[in-house]
């Protein structure tokens, strides 16, 4: 069982002393949740957990831990963006030890609970079932029809570059070529698009989620945090919040691997993939890239190349 | 005093107040996500939701708000101050534990020397039609911070969700003073039945062992505590817990505009950001994730104690569901007091 591999993994690094602490995930007081954990002995590992709603992008935590030897339960995308961010030059490879996970793409909590009436009190899954128990119901889902959107497209379930993987590598074929939401926008006119993208961002509180929990948002200085020059205005116009999510998706480009974890941390459930999606196959058009699969080679837009796209300047 | 509004006729009941009032209430924004807003057509009034992501505060504290205009006219400069509404307001459908969370700032904004105009003006001018509380969630628990799902305290009226009706009690002179309004009915033995029989469900629902008791004193001695080492490891410093919490209430000025003319501005802050505390200097005094997270809770449960006898979280569970990496502050409360497991220093979350 992948949970039992990856504390048997965890509690041997700890042990022999490989890494100073292991970055997981851990049950915790909500159902369809799991939340990260922070293990430093042996004994510890023992809270790991691994299942469907192992929704974080644990790299985040990476910049934090930048001085230390870390072990980290990966997904296919989160190594695809410590792959980026070691491109990036953020830590060194030798500094990681990757447990790579074979994916079996990640549950929307959101939509689980749309799906029943009254509140889910527990919920476990097993096989392709999602098992739900509240006061006055019990429930039983089928897993396949809760993905996370942005799971719905991925290709690289098996996580690359890892010193081990738990489980044997998944099939790499998404469950639908394109976001159907990016093909809605695709087939909207700038007009329609225009105000899609303005109907979502109106609902912005500027709580910063969508930044702080993207591996990829690290700037010491945010533009929308500083101040002398003041790029933005800290209010809720919404000229300064429509700035905010463009320049956000713009900084994306090319680096962003798709986990979702933006979308997921909007509490005002803020469409953000459909962006982000569009810029990256945009970007595997143009330059055949996409981040994070290749050790070597930089983000498009953070390097040039004598024989690059020039017919857009005219 | 006590009626009944048959549902039937609540959007005419609705219609009758804006004749005389700003009607606010949770408006719709999507599937999931709901506001405080201003109603323009009583249908848009939506009271599906638990509760509003961002809380009932939002009607006297806005996140942003403008506080003057100030403009250059020869050698002066002249000041427009905007904290004036011109309309008395009704605030509907705030939640017991949201409208405890008002009296909460009011005591800050409110009392003493310093008194906040704009936040006076607009709560002035409010009366406060709150409702009940039926479907407590698991992760309420506002029994424990002192409140109840059915507390009318700080409503002027108070509503209770009967299905087909509405229970409606006057609280204050405020709210008694609607007795005369056409659609209120007398309500029948069994509507009261109804309405205890729901109350006392709803009561027995909400989780009443969190240790907030004699927090404050426990914090007192954990000021440099190795639990806050390990406690923030998870936060990413987002800013949800703080901008949906209904008592928080730090905020930042700025202003915009030029040396001719511009404005003044309030923004929401949160101690969460690593800018809060950032001096002109370069200095940060809070300078991680641990220092900030131990501001958020000291400041819930000591400093705000030590000044006004009371804590600051009123249990609404907002932080908790939707907290990206699952913050619990539950937990985080259950390991400063005796009964927490013994083995937390394994554990690094909260």
């Amino acid at each position: 069982m992948i949970q039992e591999k990856i504390r048997e993994i965890a509690k041997d690094l700890l042990r022999t002393k490989k890494v100073d602490l292991v970055i997981g995930f851990g049950e915790w007081t909500l159902p369809l949740r799991t939340t990260p954990l922070f293990i430093r002995t042996p004994e510890g590992a023992d809270h790991l957990v691994w299942n469907s709603f192992c929704e974080n992008n644990l790299a985040v935590y990476l910049h934090k831990f930048n001085q230390f030897k870390v072990g980290v339960v990966v997904k296919g995308c989160d190594a695809r963006s410590i792959v980026a961010l070691t491109l990036e030059k953020r830590f060194k490879r030798d500094q990681l030890f990757l447990i790579g996970v074979p994916c079996q793409r990640m549950v929307d909590r959101r939509k689980v609970k749309r799906a029943v009436q009254g509140e889910i009190l527990h919920a476990f899954e097993e096989g392709d079932q999602i098992f739900l128990e509240g006061e006055e119901f019990k429930t039983t889902l089928r897993r396949d029809q809760f993905f996370y959107s942005s799971c719905q497209t991925c290709i690289h379930r098996t996580p690359l570059h890892t010193d081990v993987l738990m489980g044997d590598p998944v099939e790499e074929s998404p469950l639908t070529e394109i976001l159907p939401e990016v093909k809605a926008f695709e087939e909207k006119s700038p007009e329609g698009r225009w105000d899609y993208f303005k109907k979502e961002v109106s609902r912005c509180i500027r709580c910063y989620a969508c930044r702080e929990v993207c591996p990829m948002c690290y700037c010491e200085e945010c533009f929308v945090d500083s101040s002398n020059p003041k790029w933005i205005e800290r209010g809720q116009l919404p000229s300064d919040l429509m700035f905010y999510h463009i320049v956000r998706a713009y900084h994306q480009t090319g680096r962003c691997s798709g986990c979702g974890a933006c979308e997921r941390a909007c509490p005002m459930e803020i469409r953000l993939t459909y962006l982000t999606q569009k810029l990256n196959q945009e970007v595997k058009d143009l330059f055949n890239f996409e981040t994070g699969i290749d050790l070597e080679a930089s983000p498009p837009l953070s390097t040039f190349r004598m024989d690059d796209h020039q017919d857009f300047i005219k | 005093m006590k009626w009944k509004l048959e549902k039937k006729d609540f959007q005419k009941f609705l219609q009758g107040l804006m004749e005389d009032y700003d009607l606010f209430a949770p408006v719709k924004l999507t599937e999931g996500v709901s506001e405080f807003k201003k109603i323009n057509q009583p249908e848009e009034v939506y009271l599906n939701q638990l509760f509003t992501q961002k809380p009932a505060k939002e009607v006297f504290f806005p996140q942003s708000e403008v506080m003057f205009h100030y403009e250059k006219r020869g050698g002066q400069t002249q000041t427009i101050s905007l904290e004036e509404i011109e309309r008395e307001r009704i605030l509907l459908g705030a939640k017991p534990c949201e409208i405890k969370a008002i009296s909460i700032i009011e005591k800050v904004f409110m009392s003493g020397e310093s008194i906040d105009v704009y936040f006076l003006e607009k709560r002035r001018k409010t009366i406060i039609m709150g409702l009940a509380c039926n479907h407590p969630l698991s992760t309420c628990f506002c029994t424990s911070t002192g409140g109840s799902p059915f507390l009318r305290e700080g409503s002027d009226l108070f509503l209770i969700d009967l299905g087909e009706s509405f229970l409606m009690e006057g609280i204050t002179g405020k709210g008694l003073s609607f007795q005369e309004n056409k659609f209120l009915k007398e309500p029948s033995e069994e509507d009261l039945n109804t309405a205890q029989l729901i109350e006392s469900k709803a009561f027995q629902k909400v989780d009443s062992s969190v240790p907030v008791e004699g927090i404050e004193k426990r914090l007192d001695l954990m000021m440099e505590s190795t639990f806050w080492n390990r406690v923030h490891e998870k936060c990413v410093g987002c800013r949800i817990c703080t901008y949906l919490c209904p008592t928080c209430h730090c905020f930042d000025m700025v202003d915009e505009g030029g040396p001719q003319r511009g404005q003044r501005v309030r923004n929401w802050d949160s101690c969460l950001s690593p800018l809060y505390s950032l001096e002109t200097s370069g200095h940060n005094p809070r300078p991680t994730g641990r220092e900030r997270t131990r501001q958020r809770i000291m400041h819930k449960f000591n400093y705000y104690p030590k000044i006004y006898g009371q804590v600051a979280c009123v249990g609404c569970g907002r932080c908790i569901l939707y907290c990206p990496v699952h913050f619990d502050i539950r937990k985080a409360i259950l390991w400063t007091s005796p009964k927490r497991p013994k083995k937390y220093e394994e554990r690094s979350s909260s």
